[in-house]
């Protein structure tokens, strides 16, 4: 068998090879040879084997079967195969294969070998890529490398605590004992990991944060003589003594220092003389200036300290190295919260990083710029921003639109302002404006009613340049429609009004419609734009004309749209004015907004009125089953269905006789109870949701009514409609006396047909007091889905002059508004 | 640190480091993505990325990038100048280093860094030390091979 060929002359074959095929080629020759040595156990050339083996996986080549051939280079005695052996089980084992583990027990004893190399590898390994297990059965052997006095060794046993404890936390605290004089070594290496494992213990556990904090002293000698002392050439970086461990005692005093009014004082000076003192004309010294920042932030500093810190982050944005300029502005993002107005005087400095070259820096000054925008700078900023806006890359330019209309929300300092910010981002961003930004638009629009005319009209004039941005063209559909008329008018105070015929107005809303820049959602606006407009213009024909063409359109959500209207002129013509006047102004809440009842046409009806959807609903008084969905908006509005009122005699529309038997819980129970069903089917007193939330605006339009009066006592009823539900109806009975006598233990019941559910509150007292002196109020609640003939059975009880009073009587005249 | 790569221009892996455990097909995609972004900067451009939820930092010496994934806490700064570290050692041992150099000794190159990072963190702060380190290492290496069967015979 002839000897397998050497590493470097393979790489130098492979690398002749001219086409990817022919490299594969060779790879797979070498490959079976070195399969079939593996195979025959040859131990001399096991390492060349594998080091070859590792070449070729560098390439992208699979190489699993060598795993099991580097276990048995580092089981074997020879340092060479050991160095391949452990190399070649950190590229080609990880944690999640079964051999990994069979190297516990080699490590263990590599970890005790008497030469300190081969121990040194073994910690490396271990400190790469230890998976839990391992950690677990050789932290004991890592605790006791981590007390020798040989230097070379402790530093490595150090740092494979450090990933010891990363694999398994709860093993920290046996290194304790062992952290004890780390801080005292001379030697950098070991100092250096060493305040690695107490930044990590610290970092994961607050007990060890505390005892800790005592090295704080020691820690801030050590900085001092790094920076004091002369020039050692063995730790020199460009003039600075050992900048690595510089920042890393000064990330771990930012850790001891934090929240804690003793340390942070203790390293008060020391900081302040690193922030002073530190070159700063090389990367390396402002490495430590960075580092010393970011502590000097995040520690109970002193405000002299604390300005100094933003001073140098200040100095650090007119660096020219791009790499310093982006730390100081990811610092200053940081810090913008806490240290406002200190950030506020590098604002300048800061919107010119907008106009860098490189991506990463102007993210973070299009962030800090959007966290310093006030009520003072506002004009000027917003100015920068949207110069930004136009230049920018398309991955900003969702961010900044947003940014811009948020900033604009709070800082306007005009309403006119506001309106041509929105206008200019629509414009040169339109088509990357986040969807829910429309509703939130077309509401402040409607909010700003001194700009109305203005508003509409410049959207118009935008709408004639470009119709391609999707945003744009539904905010101006929704205004044209909404104010079509001050257009027309030419009413415009703002600007130069511009003359326009309603015939042209609707020339630009049917292009939209038929363009194929337009989006189904903008096709929606357009046509319910254009129905609006059929109050507000005079050409209703062309109007009529151009909804009923859209009826049989094949996007069914125009079509469905394009039907209502149709029904409306058709059937409906009387409630079309209603129906499409102006909108109210919208109050703006969180989610679904409240409810408000608007009474039109003398008639209560509910109106939903939403933040984010801009139509209102309302209900028609009369049976037809048209579903009436009007002023576009992107999102489904609720639809209330009404049908015809059904005969009370139809399927359980009886009223069943329930009163006899069953004990209705009237008077005491204030919470809804269930009744007991017993052999009746019967009502359900609750059923309804707790809560007893409903408006109190009288219901105008419905007549009390009197239910009863006999014996001198008489039961008045009077009707609201509940919200947010308008299916229920909310009575209030008010019995009074006329007799000259109390009637006292006064309970009234009452119980509705199956079809219905009632809910009795708690009465406001059970004396009725004599000759009319005062009136128990009581609070009904019946819904009524079904929209069925409200009738109603109720019995009273009472003790009148020493007597018990029962009576049962049926109420039959509610008048139709309470129950339709 | 969570790993550090070292690639050509034409993104040839030349050595990969990798101090989080992940299986081979996730470090094959990784690598291959990474590479790709980086390759596709501009020479004018920040050394420090932000890339899937890594902070990656970079540069490039001669036909060489160094790259360099790390925490959201570390310095990125100070990374650079661990980079600038591990060239120096590169440099030192072998003499101007070239990239042939790392590509026909892609071991020893490992070696060194072993020898200066643990787990992704620096271990010596000391270029003498650490060259010391695998002087010392290599020695033994070569008396460990002069003892084996047939005297010189160069294994490498």
């Amino acid at each position: 068998m002839p000897a397998p060929i050497r590493l470097r002359e393979l790489i130098r074959t492979i690398r002749t090879a001219r086409t990817q095929a022919e490299e594969r080629e060779m790879i797979q020759k070498e490959c079976a040879a070195i399969r079939s040595s593996f195979r025959e156990e040859d131990n001399t050339y096991r390492c060349r084997n594998v080091a070859k083996l590792l070449y070729m996986h560098m390439l992208g080549y699979p190489a699993h079967f060598g795993q099991l051939e580097c276990l048995k280079l580092i089981a074997s005695q020879k340092f060479t195969d050991k160095r391949i052996g452990y190399l070649g089980a950190m590229l080609l084992l990880d944690e999640r294969q079964d051999v990994h583990l069979l190297m516990t027990n080699c490590i263990k004893n590599d970890l005790n070998h008497s030469t300190q190399y081969v121990q040194g590898l073994a910690l490396c390994t271990l400190g790469c890529m230890g998976s839990s297990e391992m950690c677990r059965d050789l932290a004991g052997e890592v605790e006791k490398l981590l007390k020798t006095s040989n230097s070379y060794l402790r530093k490595k046993a150090a740092l494979c605590a450090v990933h010891v404890i990363r694999k398994v936390p709860e093993l920290m605290e046996m290194f304790l004992p062992a952290t004890k004089n780390l801080l005292s070594e001379k030697n950098h290496g070991v100092l250096h990991t060493s305040v690695v494992l107490l930044t990590e213990m610290c970092e994961r556990s607050p007990d060890m944060l505390a005892h800790f904090r005592k090295l704080v002293p020691q820690l801030v000698r050590i900085l001092k003589n790094l920076i004091m002392s002369g020039y050692s050439p063995e730790h020199d970086v460009s003039g600075i003594s050992d900048p690595f461990l510089q920042v890393r005692i000064l990330r771990l005093l930012r850790i001891l220092g934090k929240s804690d009014d003793d340390s942070s004082e203790a390293m008060n000076d020391i900081l302040a003389q690193v922030a002073t003192n530190t070159e700063t004309s090389k990367n390396v010294g402002n490495a430590i200036l960075y580092e010393t920042v970011l502590t000097i932030m995040d520690i109970k500093s002193e405000s002299g300290l604390r300005v100094l810190a933003i001073n140098i982050l200040g100095r650090f944005l007119l660096n020219n190295d791009k790499n310093i300029r982006y730390v100081a502005l990811t610092s200053l993002l940081k810090t913008v919260q806490t240290d406002h107005n200190a950030v506020q005087r590098h604002r300048s400095t800061i919107v010119d990083c907008l106009k860098d070259l490189d991506v990463s820096i102007k993210r973070r000054a299009m962030e800090l710029s959007f966290a310093l925008v006030n009520g003072n700078n506002i004009r000027g900023m917003m100015k920068e921003l949207l110069y930004f806006l136009d230049s920018c890359d398309p991955e900003f330019k969702a961010d900044c639109a947003s940014g811009v209309f948020l900033a604009a929300e709070k800082y306007a300092p005009s309403k006119r302002w506001h309106i041509d910010t929105i206008m200019r981002v629509l414009t040169t961003a339109g088509s990357y404006v986040r969807d829910d930004s429309v509703p939130n638009l077309i509401q402040l629009i409607t909010n700003s009613v001194e700009m109305h005319a203005y508003t509409v009209q410049r959207l118009y004039k935008a709408l004639l340049d470009d119709i391609s941005q999707q945003p744009l063209v539904q905010v101006a559909s929704w205004c044209i429609g909404e104010y079509g008329d001050l257009l027309v008018s030419g009413q415009c105070e703002e600007e130069e009004p511009i003359q326009v015929t309603e015939d042209e107005v609707l020339d630009v809303l049917e292009g939209l419609l038929v363009s194929n820049l337009s989006t189904p959602v903008t096709r929606g606006y357009a046509l319910t734009a254009i129905m609006k407009l059929s109050t507000r213009f005079s050409s209703v024909n062309r109007i009529k004309k151009v909804v009923s063409i859209y009826g049989s359109s094949i996007d069914v959500e125009l079509q469905q749209r394009a039907v209502e209207y149709n029904a409306l002129f058709k059937k409906y013509d009387h409630m079309r004015p209603a129906l499409l006047e102006r909108m109210p102004i919208m109050e703006k809440t969180a989610t679904n907004g409240p409810t408000e009842i608007v009474q039109t046409n003398g008639e209560t009806e509910p109106s939903v009125v939403e933040a984010k959807h801009p139509p209102p609903v309302t209900q028609p008084a009369n049976q037809a089953n048209d579903l009436l969905d009007l002023l576009g908006g992107n999102d489904v509005v609720p639809v209330i269905q009404t049908t015809m009122p059904t005969k009370p005699a139809s399927a359980g529309g009886e009223l069943l006789d329930l009163l006899g038997d069953l004990s209705l819980s009237g008077a005491p129970a204030p919470a809804p109870a269930p009744s007991v069903p017993t052999s009746q089917p019967s009502f359900l007193l609750d059923g309804l949701s707790s809560q007893p939330l409903f408006n109190d605006i009288a219901a105008a339009g419905i007549p009390p009514m009197t239910a009863y009066s006999k014996n001198g006592l008489k039961i008045d009823f009077t009707f609201e409609r509940a919200n947010p539900n308008p299916n229920i109806a909310v009575i209030t009975i008010h019995a009074s006396n006329s007799t000259e006598a109390d009637m006292t233990d006064f309970v009234f019941q009452a119980a509705v047909p199956k079809t219905f559910q009632l809910q009795l509150l708690s009465p406001s007292s059970n004396v009725v007091p004599a000759l009319n002196q005062g009136t128990v109020t009581q609070v009904i609640r019946v819904l009524n889905l079904q929209k069925q003939q409200l009738r109603m059975r109720i019995k009273l009880t009472y003790t009148h002059k020493g007597s018990p009073v029962q009576d049962l009587a049926e109420v039959n005249n509610f008048p139709p508004q309470s129950w339709q | 640190m969570q790993f550090m790569l070292l690639f050509s221009r034409q993104g040839k892996l030349r050595l990969q480091k990798w101090y989080v455990p992940l299986s081979d097909k996730e470090r094959k995609k990784i690598s291959r993505d990474l590479v790709q972004t980086i390759l596709a900067r501009k020479p004018k451009m920040c050394s420090f990325l932000e890339w899937r939820d890594l902070k990656i930092v970079y540069k490039r010496y001669a036909s060489l990038y160094f790259c360099c994934a790390v925490e959201d806490q570390d310095n990125e700064l100070i990374t650079l100048e661990i980079i600038h570290r591990y060239v120096e050692l590169l440099d030192k041992y072998f003499g101007s280093v070239c990239e042939l150099d790392i590509i026909f000794n892609f071991e020893k190159a490992y070696f060194i860094l072993d020898e200066f990072l643990l787990g992704g963190e620096a271990q010596e702060t000391s270029k003498k030390n650490v060259l010391k380190a695998i002087e010392q290492a290599d020695l033994l290496q070569e008396v460990s091979m002069l003892s084996s069967i047939d005297g010189f015979s160069w294994l490498f």
